[in-house]
C-alpha cells in the first residue's frame, strides 16, 4: 500500500477578495501554514500543517482568514470514528506513542453541569454583594483542633498556636505549570497576576528562575519527582511547598521535557546540562508508601524551619480518598487534586483520555472521608482540573474543595485556543514555546492584565451567587452540599456526590 | 512631548503597524481600497526593523534637536508649535532630499506617491494615538509622554 496520510483537521478559508497580501499570516504562523507567491502575489495556505490556533485568524487586518474544521467525512460508523482511524493510521506510520497537550477532551459527564445552586427566597433573605460586604477571603493550611481563648489586660486573644496559613483573597490559585512547559513571560504573567490579586501561583517542577523570586510571597513552589531547581533559596522563596506527587492528566506517568527546550536559562533554573532532557520519573524513587511521604514532608518541613505549609498535590484515582487520609494523617498541610480533565505539556493521548476520574467525584469523596475520620481540619482541599468558570469553583467550593487551582483557563486568558499542542514547542501564542521568535507574543503586562481580570470577574460572579444563596462568606459554603443539587444524575451519582436530587427539599 | 516608545523585547514582527501605517495615509483610509484599489500604493512612514528574532518599529523620533529642520533648504520640515512634532510641509518641499541624507534614524523616505517629498511619520495628526501603537497587538510600540 503507498503511504497513507492523515488528512488534515482543518482547512483555511482566504476570502481572496477581502486578502490584501500582507503576509501577517505568513511571519506569524510557527507552523509555516502561509506562504507568499511573489510571481503571482498570492497567498497560499497548506491546511494540512494548521493546528487550529487561530493566531493568524486574529491578526488578520481584514478578517480574510476562516479557520475551520475539515469537513471531509468518513463513512460513519459508531465504532470506528475519524479519531480512531487517524491515530491508527499515525501510529502505523510512526510505531509510536501518540502525544497530545492540555485536558482530556472525551466527552465523559461533566458533573458540574448536572450540579445546580440554591438561592434564597422569602424565608431567607438575599444579599446584594454591591451594596453589603461579602467575603472570599480563604486561609489555606492545617487548623487547629480546638482553639483556646486566653484574656489578658489587653483583651482577649487566641492561646492556641496557629500553623502558617497561607492567605487568599479569592478562592482560586494558579496551578502548576512549570518554566520549561510555558514561557518565562507565561511565568511571569501568572506570578505578577498572583501578587496583584492576592492569590498564589505554582511553579511546577521546573523551579523558580531567578527573576521571579521577587513575588515568592505568592508562590508555591513545587517539589517533584525529578528535583529539577531544588535547593535551599528554592524552598525558602516561596510561601509555601507542594510535593508532587500526580498530575491528572498523566496520573502514574513522568515527566519528559526535551532537551531542544532545555535552553541557558531553563538549564541554570533546573540545574540540568544545557540541551540535555529533563526526565521526571513516574514516582518519587524514595517514596514508596505513605511513611516515606511523611519523611520527605517533614524534610521539607525541617528545611523550612516548620515555617511553610507543605502540601501535596495527586491525581484523581480511583482510591483517591484513602490516599489524601493517608496523606492528611502524614503531616500535609494542604491536599491538591487534579482530577481527569486537568492539562499538561505533553502526554500521550491514552493516558490523558483514559486515566483518572473527573474531580467532581474526587472532591465528595475525599471530604467526605476526611471528615468521617475527624480530620478535615488538619489539611485544605485545593480541586484542579479543568475548571471553567466561576459557578465550577463555586461548586467545588460547596462539595468540600477549599479552593481551586486553573491553569487551562489561566492559559486561555492569556490567548491560548486550546489547539492541544503545547508538546510541539510551537506555540504561536508565545505560551508552551521556548523559541525565542515565539516566546515574545505574550507581552506579560498584557498576561497579567488578562489574569488579574479574569479573576476579577469570577470573584465578583461569586460574590453574586453567594448574595443569592444568602451567604456573606465563602466560608459558610464550603463543604455546605445543600446548596447544590442534582439534575440528570444516578442515584449513585448522588449518593457519591453526596448532593440531593433538584426538586427535593431539604 | 508624547512620544511613541519602542518596546522591542515584545515586538513579533507582524508588521501591522506598517500595514495600519500605510492605510492611514492612504486617501480612502479604507485597509482593502488603499491596498488594491490606489495608485501609486500608499506608503507606511514608519519601518520595521529585522534581525533574527530582535524586531521593532520604527518611526520619526521627532528629534529636540532634528537634523532635519537644519538641513531642510526651503524650510518645508518644521516643528508644530503645539505638539511639538517635526512635520513636512508638502507644499514647500522641493524633494532635494537633504532630510534623508541627514536623518540619524533613517525613518524619512521618498514619496512615490505623486509629487516628490519627504514622507515621515506625523505621528497620525488628528489621532488620539497614532494608528501603529493602537493597533500593536502585543503593545510593543507605546505613545506617552516620559519625564
Amino acid at each position: 500500500m503507498a503511504k497513507k496520510t492523515v488528512p488534515s483537521e482543518f482547512i483555511i478559508e482566504r476570502d481572496d477578495e477581502k486578502c490584501i497580501t500582507c503576509q501577517v499570516c505568513c511571519r506569524m504562523c510557527s507552523n509555516d501554514v502561509h506562504t507568499y507567491d511573489p510571481e503571482l502575489d498570492e497567498v497560499n495556505s497548506d491546511s494540512t500543517k494548521c493546528v487550529g490556533c487561530h493566531f493568524c485568524e486574529m491578526l488578520c487586518p481584514t478578517g480574510a482568514i476562516t479557520v475551520k474544521r475539515n469537513p471531509s467525512e468518513f463513512k460513519i460508523n459508531a465504532n470506528w470514528t475519524a479519531r480512531v482511524i487517524n491515530d491508527i493510521t499515525k501510529q502505523a506510520e510512526t510505531g509510536g506513542v501518540l502525544l497530545t497537550g492540555m485536558g482530556c477532551d472525551r466527552p465523559y459527564p461533566i458533573y458540574w453541569d448536572h450540579i445546580l445552586l440554591n438561592a434564597s427566597q422569602v424565608t431567607n433573605p438575599s444579599i446584594d454583594p454591591l451594596r453589603e460586604p461579602m467575603e472570599l477571603r480563604t486561609y489555606l493550611g492545617r487548623k487547629p483542633d480546638r482553639i483556646e481563648l486566653e484574656s489578658s489586660d489587653d483583651g482577649p486573644g487566641i492561646k492556641t498556636q496557629l500553623g502558617t496559613q497561607l492567605k487568599l483573597e479569592t478562592p482560586i490559585l494558579f496551578s502548576a505549570m512549570s518554566y520549561g512547559s510555558i514561557s518565562l513571560n507565561a511565568c511571569i504573567s501568572l506570578a505578577r497576576a498572583a501578587t496583584e490579586a492576592g492569590t498564589l501561583y505554582n511553579t511546577g517542577e521546573g523551579g523558580l528562575h531567578r527573576d521571579l523570586y521577587k513575588y515568592g510571597q505568592n508562590t508555591i513552589v513545587q517539589v517533584a519527582s525529578g528535583r529539577f531547581g531544588v535547593h535551599k533559596e528554592y524552598l525558602e522563596a516561596g510561601a509555601a511547598i507542594e510535593i508532587k506527587i500526580g498530575q491528572g492528566a498523566k496520573p502514574g506517568i513522568g515527566g519528559h521535557l526535551p532537551g531542544e527546550k532545555v535552553s541557558e536559562e531553563i538549564s541554570q533554573t533546573r540545574m540540568i546540562p544545557e540541551g540535555t532532557d529533563a526526565l521526571s520519573p513516574a514516582p518519587h524513587h524514595d517514596i514508596y508508601s505513605i511513611e516515606d511521604l511523611r519523611q520527605l514532608i517533614f524534610a521539607l518541613k525541617e528545611a523550612t524551619r516548620y515555617r511553610k505549609p507543605v502540601g501535596v498535590k495527586i491525581a484523581a484515582v480511583h482510591n483517591v480518598a484513602p490516599i489524601a487520609s493517608g496523606i492528611v494523617r502524614a503531616g500535609a498541610d494542604f491536599v491538591a487534586i487534579d482530577g481527569i480533565r486537568g492539562g499538561t505539556g505533553a502526554a500521550p493521548t491514552v493516558i490523558r483520555d483514559n486515566v483518572g476520574i473527573p474531580i467532581e467525584l474526587a472532591i465528595a469523596a475525599v471530604d467526605s472521608r476526611l471528615r468521617e475520620e475527624g480530620i478535615r481540619n488538619q489539611a485544605s482541599i485545593i480541586a484542579g482540573g479543568g475548571f471553567r468558570n466561576s459557578s465550577d469553583v463555586i461548586k467545588a467550593i460547596a462539595l468540600g474543595a477549599d479552593a481551586v487551582y486553573i491553569a487551562t483557563a489561566a492559559l486561555v486568558a492569556m490567548g491560548c485556543h486550546v489547539c492541544q499542542k503545547c508538546y510541539t514547542g510551537k506555540c504561536n501564542w508565545g505560551i508552551a514555546t521556548q523559541d525565542p521568535y515565539l516566546t515574545k507574543r505574550l507581552n506579560p503586562e498584557i498576561g497579567t492584565r488578562r489574569l488579574v481580570n479574569l479573576l476579577r470577574a469570577w470573584s465578583l460572579e461569586i460574590k453574586e451567587m453567594l448574595g443569592g444563596m444568602g451567604i456573606n462568606a465563602i466560608e459558610s459554603l464550603r463543604g455546605n452540599r445543600e446548596q447544590l443539587r442534582g439534575v440528570g444524575l444516578t442515584d449513585t451519582d448522588l449518593k457519591l456526590l453526596g448532593i440531593k436530587p433538584a426538586g427535593e427539599a431539604w | 512631548m508624547k512620544r511613541i516608545y519602542i518596546r522591542e523585547e515584545y515586538c513579533m514582527g507582524c508588521r501591522l503597524c506598517e500595514i495600519h501605517c500605510l492605510v492611514q495615509h492612504s486617501k480612502s483610509r479604507e485597509i482593502i481600497k488603499a491596498y488594491k484599489g490606489e495608485y501609486p500604493k500608499p506608503q507606511p512612514r514608519l519601518i520595521v526593523e529585522e534581525k533574527g528574532y530582535l524586531s521593532f518599529a520604527l518611526q520619526c523620533r521627532h528629534c529636540e534637536d532634528a537634523p532635519c529642520l537644519e538641513a531642510c533648504i526651503t524650510g518645508a520640515m518644521y516643528r508644530d508649535r503645539e505638539t511639538g512634532a517635526v512635520l513636512c510641509d508638502e507644499d514647500r518641499c522641493v524633494g532635494c532630499w537633504m532630510c534623508i541624507m541627514v536623518c540619524p534614524f533613517g525613518v524619512i523616505s521618498r514619496n512615490l506617491e505623486g509629487k516628490k517629498v519627504a514622507s515621515k511619520c506625523d505621528l497620525c495628526m488628528g489621532e488620539e494615538t497614532p494608528v501603529c501603537v493602537r493597533n500593536c497587538p502585543n503593545e510593543a510600540i507605546v505613545y506617552e509622554e516620559k519625564t
